[in-house]
């Protein structure tokens, strides 16, 4: 039992707001310590473990290209992609923007969107455009909060089927742990039905949303009636 | 025989670049802590396997100094302004994307050609190498597309690196806490403590209870990749493979973006979670979470059925 005190330590280094790389170390040792190993094994197997692991980090190669293409108007021509999709609702926007978020970020471009890159600049002001456009309050944080979401969503089930992405990497590394070998291309394949409910359920969310805000203006209406 | 040695030899060259350029960079007062920590991660990709365990050790715990001591810096690399990309951007139209699409393009053919060549690729390394190859294909298109100064790639590559800063290693740090946690029999006392809760012969417990541990562990650890070791060696292998005979393929899969939804539901995800309500200025600064909750849940629901239906096929 005394092993699981290495994840109260990441609890309370979170609490305590220390660097997460810190934490994450004083988390091995304790949790080693407390298994009864002493701090040199604890080093030498966390050591092992981070050089059998560096696939995980040959992500960042791609960044001098992604780097290149910036300079070259990547991100601007992203958002000429994202503000053609200026439908006259906010739940049609929101839900051009996860297609086009889960689509790039299954071709591995998840660097090109985000929240500084293209939801602060981009889509919340657009979404709440759209909102007061069908009657919403220009004060409420729901509608910026959502296209928040709705980038994360996009985000998460679209970069698992990219086969290179790290989360993909971690797998197929805990997979060999266990004497099985994979190919990441089977994995990332597997990501797809849930990318697929993903789309459904928060675009069916994102479709109610525009029904909600088109009942809640009829009643403002009818209470100034 | 192409394989790891390669991508980590590409690797260590870029960290190795990184470095240099941070250390030459003197417009950023830190940039001795960037030199140090790209040059301990080229020395990783280079010369880690003959570092020894211990060795290895070190240069963790050199990489943890930097970070936990607030050593880095952002760089001062040149670039465009916003003014010169849009026109850029104009003139160049979508062909921009193109070089970019090269890498997913050669990294997908990659994984399925080499095989046929096991005795050049290293057929148990072919992603990696098609990534490889497919960045170093990019590179080549934009120096020809663009004809940028040599350096122009490496140096725009440090300023995107520096701003993800030490969190760089984070994946590959919490993969290492995972090992850890294996070692010292985390996986089976989390595992002793969720099949306990697995009601005896309930193939759909198990599901359940090995996705919301997935969930849950994710949500109290801020991230699913330091959440998935843990319950796929706990419950995933023993319960869903070995009791059950599970696919592992799709019990690691589907199991991972269980994960995901935990993670939108969690504030310890503070890079997804709170900083988005702090750029967007919310009042509230859980209000992307309270936005994603109604997503995360079904969805999470929606991944215990697949599990439950697809994995034992």
């Amino acid at each position: 039992m005394w092993v699981l005190l290495g994840i109260a330590v990441i609890v309370a280094g979170f609490a305590l707001r220390l660097n997460t790389l810190l934490v994450v170390a004083l988390s091995a040792l304790v949790t080693g310590l407390a298994a009864g190993l002493n701090p040199v094994d604890v080093l030498a197997a966390f050591g092992k473990a981070f050089n059998d692991a560096r696939y995980v980090s040959v992500v960042y190669l791609v960044l001098p290209v992604i780097g290149i293409l910036e300079r070259h108007g990547l991100q601007q021509r992203a958002r000429t992609a994202v503000s053609a999709l200026k439908g006259a609702t906010v739940g049609r926007l929101l839900i051009g923007y996860m297609l086009f978020r889960q689509a790039t970020a299954a071709l591995g471009l998840t660097s090109i969107a985000g929240p500084a890159q293209t939801v602060r600049p981009l889509v919340a002001p657009m979404a709440q455009a759209a909102a007061e456009r069908q009657g919403a309050d220009p004060d409420s944080d729901r509608v910026p909060a959502l296209a928040a979401a709705t980038d994360n969503v996009g985000l998460f089930f679209g970069e698992d089927i990219f086969i290179a992405i790290g989360s993909i990497l971690l797998m197929k590394g805990v997979l060999e742990g266990f004497g099985i070998e994979v190919e990441p291309l089977h994995l990332a394949i597997w990501a797809i039905p849930t990318a697929i409910c993903a789309t459904l359920i928060h675009g069916s969310r994102l479709w109610r949303f525009d029904r909600k805000l088109k009942r809640e203006s009829a009643a403002v209406a009818e209470v100034r009636a | 025989m192409i394989g790891l040695n390669f991508v980590y030899t590409v690797g260590g060259a870029a960290f190795l670049a990184f470095a240099l350029l941070s250390a030459s960079d003197r417009g950023n007062s830190k940039r001795w802590g960037n030199a140090a920590f790209y040059g301990l991660l080229a020395t990783s990709f280079w010369a880690g396997d003959l570092l020894g365990d211990i060795g290895n050790g070190v240069l963790v715990l050199g990489l943890v100094a930097v970070a936990g001591f607030k050593l880095m810096g952002r760089g001062t690399q040149a670039t465009t302004t916003d003014t010169e990309r849009e026109a850029e951007a104009k003139a160049r139209g979508n062909r921009v994307f193109l070089p970019a699409l090269i890498i997913p393009a050669v990294a997908l053919a990659g994984t399925l050609a080499f095989k046929y060549f096991p005795a050049v690729f290293d057929s148990k390394q072919v992603t990696l190498v098609g990534l490889t190859l497919g960045v170093l294909l990019a590179l080549a298109a934009c120096y020809a597309w663009f004809r940028p100064r040599p350096l122009t790639p490496l140096a725009e590559g440090v300023r995107l690196m520096d701003s993800v800063g030490w969190a760089a290693v984070l994946p590959q740090m919490l993969a290492s806490l995972g090992a850890v946690f294996a070692l010292a029999g985390v996986g089976e006392v989390v595992g002793g403590i969720a099949q306990g809760i697995i009601p005896d012969g309930s193939r759909l417990g198990a599901v359940a209870v090995y996705a919301l541990g997935m969930a849950g562990f994710t949500m109290v650890m801020g991230n699913a990749f330091a959440a998935f070791p843990v319950m796929f060696a706990g419950v995933g292998m023993p319960v869903l493979v070995g009791i059950w005979s599970g696919d592992p393929i799709k019990v690691a899969a589907i199991g991972m973006l269980a994960g995901f939804c935990g993670t939108l539901m969690t504030p310890m995800a503070a890079n997804f979670n709170l900083v988005p309500a702090a750029l967007l200025e919310l009042k509230d600064q859980n209000a992307v979470i309270k936005a994603q909750i109604p997503t995360a849940v079904p969805l999470l629901l929606a991944n215990i059925v697949l599990l439950y239906l697809v994995s034992f096929l």
